[in-house]
């Protein structure tokens, strides 16, 4: 028996005054109040992200950020924004898969970052009624394919109007493929600045939507009161 | 790695600054190895074999970038090798209650959180490799082989300074608190219930 499994034996938070192990050297409270020690790391953590971000070093900075529709997690690499996410997604999720599909090297920067700091305050803006069109740059490489193609078309559909899944597929002269666009919208990286939420069912229906109907409502209805 | 470095960040980002703040007392200089430790793992993170030992890595990184900053600061023209990275340690050790070379010792300000001066100088007092032992055994929780590869001498000897340490520690603690309490005890007035000394 090492004193390192005596010490696993230990009861955690006693003071040094407390217990000894049995070897007499009365390591496991101290070793408890060491392990205890505080270590704030978060403003380490956002110099980490800006040194990272300044030396290339970082293939995805990322941050969430309140909003009226909801908690969104902006994701962005070195050329621009590259995915929006909302609440009712899975975080951990959502990292896990970028980092599969941009880069493991991915960093949390709450702290100072150019583009989440842009994407922040203009998607702030339009959420408040006071934007219509987003200057962004943007990290097209999620949106490929057909999909892409979808996608990259949605931004055509004007502040407070809406379209078809139908009327896009047609634009793109692919009039069969109705539900490849539905599937387009759901995987839209880029939501809020491509507006997939102006896309809509032809018999009115709502359709879907990745951050919830209640946004998709809450959107239509805010831009159409504009 | 293909997994996110940022998980790697939230499980073993505070066990690194502590170990850090173990090694180079609280201040700018545990943050700049921490940071310089994080920054080289971003480097290395996609090379990495999956089946690496994160924390044990980082921690062998940490002991490399401490050692680093102090060679900086101290622009010695010191020789590589590990028994010389005690020494360099050692040249910028704080004695018991000694001021540190370019680390703060805690002072307000420097830290957002919660630095307890307590722990850190009790640690300070100790020899630089009972501090490192202690820090890379207890901290870290390397093994006595790995931590020797870092700290140069014996995996014997490894173990010992890292006993030794803990047990200096608990002493050093034991000391404080009493004497915390004795000042406590004397600032207050005395309970109706309490027998006078």
């Amino acid at each position: 028996m090492t004193e390192h499994d005596m010490i696993e034996h230990d009861a955690p938070g006693r003071s040094p005054l407390d217990g000894s192990l049995p070897d007499g050297s009365g390591g496991g409270d101290t070793v408890d109040a060491l392990r205890a020690a505080p270590a704030d790391t978060g403003r380490l953590r956002d110099r980490l992200a800006r040194d990272a971000e300044r030396e290339g070093l970082a293939d995805v900075v990322y941050r969430t950020v309140d909003s009226p529709i909801g908690g969104l997690l902006l994701a962005a690499t070195p050329v621009g924004l590259a995915y929006v996410a909302f609440e009712v997604e899975d975080a951990d999720a959502v990292i896990a898969t970028l980092a599969t599909r941009i880069g493991p090297r991915v960093l949390r920067a709450d702290g100072d970052s150019p583009v989440l700091d842009a994407a922040a305050a203009q998607i702030g803006q339009y959420l408040a009624g006071d934007r219509r069109d987003f200057d962004l740059p943007l990290d097209t490489r999620l949106a490929t394919g057909f999909r892409g193609e979808v996608q990259q078309h949605l931004a055509r559909v004007g502040y407070g109007r809406t379209a078809t899944y139908r009327e896009i597929a047609a634009a793109l002269d692919r009039p069969g493929a109705v539900r490849a666009v539905g599937t387009a919208c759901a995987t839209n990286p880029l939501p809020l600045v491509w507006p997939c939420h102006r896309i809509l069912r032809s018999d009115g229906g709502l359709g879907g939507y990745r951050g919830g109907l209640a946004a998709k409502q809450r959107l239509l209805a805010m831009e159409s009161a504009a | 790695m293909r997994a996110a470095f940022d998980a790697a960040v939230d499980r073993h980002g505070a066990t690194v600054l502590r170990i850090c703040r173990a090694v180079l007392g609280p201040g700018p200089d545990a943050d700049d190895a921490w940071s310089e430790t994080f920054l080289s793992a971003l480097r290395a993170w996609p090379e990495l074999p999956e089946d690496t030992d994160v924390e044990a890595w980082l921690v062998r990184v940490a002991h490399r970038r401490a050692v680093d900053v102090v060679r900086r600061a101290s622009r010695a023209a010191v020789p590589t090798g590990a028994a010389d990275d005690i020494a360099v340690l050692d040249a910028r050790a704080p004695g018991p209650g000694g001021v540190r070379a370019g680390g703060s010792g805690g002072a307000p300000g420097v830290d957002d959180d919660e630095v307890d001066p307590r722990i850190w100088d009790a640690v300070a007092a100790l020899p630089t490799r009972q501090r490192l032992c202690v820090a890379y055994r207890y901290l870290g929780g390397l093994r006595y082989a790995e931590i020797a590869e870092l700290t140069g001498g014996t995996e014997a000897a490894a173990r010992r300074a890292a006993a030794d340490g803990i047990a200096a520690l608990r002493g050093t603690l034991i000391q404080t608190q009493i004497q915390t309490q004795t000042r406590a005890q004397s600032q207050s007035p005395p309970q109706s219930q309490e027998v006078a000394p």
